[in-house]
């Protein structure tokens, strides 16, 4: 399934990396801790977590992660969004806690363990 | 390049199968829907036909225009299969995009059904929109991958006549400079990249560099990062001068951090750096000295994609 139709059924704010909306999510990865991230996402996957500064596209773009997703409606910083922008990372906001985002995320199919 | 350009596209209808761009989870009817009933269908789904299906069996195609000449007709309602057109023409999904175009273009219609070759069941349904945009995908990705190559100098060693042959990159990092994190990790991806190499052995020197980085900047008043490059490995060196760390075999115990609380709020901290940048190296090494700094030295085999573990 790809970003796009991804931001569509869930009602996901897209504040950055439109061009990158064609990505095909392979899977889902939920952390607040960067190296923990780093360590254990893979690539294709969407990421989940309410960390908002800038540091959070560098590690998608290191990994290759198919974009970013903050909880909460949480909204991103200006370097953060800059730098998304810079790279063409998907930067998506969801309204809902993580949670629930994620148990939405599991129903349209994305699994966080790789077959 | 225009006309490299077309050549590409016809390239790729013939390339591309109807199953790679077509809709799934198709808007359709049953034969007993009422005409009535069937405005609201492509109302609200904004759509000007539908397929009519019995028990996953395609059986008709009903449109705006058959229902637009029931309307003109002033008949009783009806159910759509009195009114559907019978005789469908549809495509396979293994078929290339451009017997569904030709299709599209000869008959003058809209949309085209999809079917599963064999049990010829509805799978989806094609325009021409669709056609499109799955083209200008596959030319995207093209386009990417040939600019990748354009700004590659992958032959660079290959050009280089001397009996052992390294490139040095060096990057300065200031201590407690937030903002300026994962800029030395990022300058040397990009690098390892267009020197050609593999983007599994790129990561890995990518991580582990970044690694070094985040620690620079928050445990120290800054460093280097000097990186030498060979055709067979890549060494990455990172030093500082203080304030040196007093137990390495715990500091490098997954979990053990010495993070202040302003590091840890933002998600850094979990006491990962240090496993992480040996998870990614074929050989690691760490000397410090308390008070007066502290020495990293990673290595990575460029043959090797797996990495340690």
């Amino acid at each position: 399934m790809d970003l796009s139709e991804i931001t569509k059924r869930l009602k996901l704010e897209v504040k950055a990396g439109n061009g990158s909306l064609s990505n095909e999510v392979q899977g889902g990865y939920a952390s607040d801790l960067i190296s923990d991230v780093i360590a254990n996402a893979e690539e294709g996957d969407l990421w989940v977590t309410l960390q908002t500064h800038q540091n959070t596209v560098a590690v998608a773009s290191m990994k290759g992660l198919a974009g970013i997703v903050l909880v909460n409606g949480r909204e991103p910083e200006a370097d953060t969004l800059q730098k998304a922008r810079e790279e063409n990372i998907p930067l998506l906001v969801s309204a809902l806690p993580a949670f629930e985002l994620i148990g939405r995320l599991y129903n349209l199919g994305l699994s966080g363990i790789r077959k | 390049m225009i006309e490299r350009e077309i050549t590409k596209i016809q390239e790729l209808v013939y390339e591309l199968r109807v199953g790679d761009v077509m809709k799934r989870g198709v808007i359709k009817v049953i034969p007993s829907t009422q005409m009535s009933d069937l405005r609201a269908v492509l109302r609200d789904n904004r759509i000007s036909g539908t397929p009519v299906v019995e028990e996953g069996r395609l059986v008709g195609i009903i449109s705006l225009e058959d229902f637009i000449r029931w309307l003109y007709d002033g008949g009783p309602d009806c159910a759509v299969v009195d009114r559907m057109t019978r005789k469908v023409i549809s495509v396979f999904e293994d078929e290339p995009l451009i017997q569904a175009f030709n299709n599209l273009e000869r008959f003058g219609f809209g949309r085209l059904p999809v079917l599963a070759r064999g049990i010829g069941k509805l799978t989806g349904v094609i325009t021409k929109g669709d056609i499109i945009g799955g083209l200008l995908k596959k030319l995207d990705i093209g386009y990417r991958q040939a600019e990748i190559h354009s700004t590659r100098s992958s032959h660079i060693f290959e050009d280089i006549v001397a009996d052992k042959s390294a490139l040095i990159f060096e990057y300065q990092v200031s201590g407690g400079d937030f903002s300026r994190a994962g800029n030395s990790a990022g300058g040397l991806k990009t690098t390892l990249l267009r020197l050609g190499i593999s983007p599994q052995i790129t990561r890995r020197a990518a991580i582990a560099t970044y690694e070094a980085e985040m620690n620079l900047i928050f445990f120290t008043n800054g460093g280097k990062i000097k990186t030498k490059i060979e055709p067979e490995i890549i060494q990455i060196e990172v030093e500082d001068d203080g304030p040196g760390i007093p137990d390495i075999d715990q500091a490098l115990k997954p979990g053990f951090s010495t993070a202040p609380e302003w590091v840890r709020e933002l998600g850094f901290g979990a006491g990962m750096g240090l496993h992480n940048i040996q998870k990614c190296s074929d050989r690691m090494n760490l000397s410090s000295t308390v008070g007066k700094g502290t020495r990293l030295k990673v290595e990575i085999l460029v043959g090797n994609e797996d990495g340690s573990e």
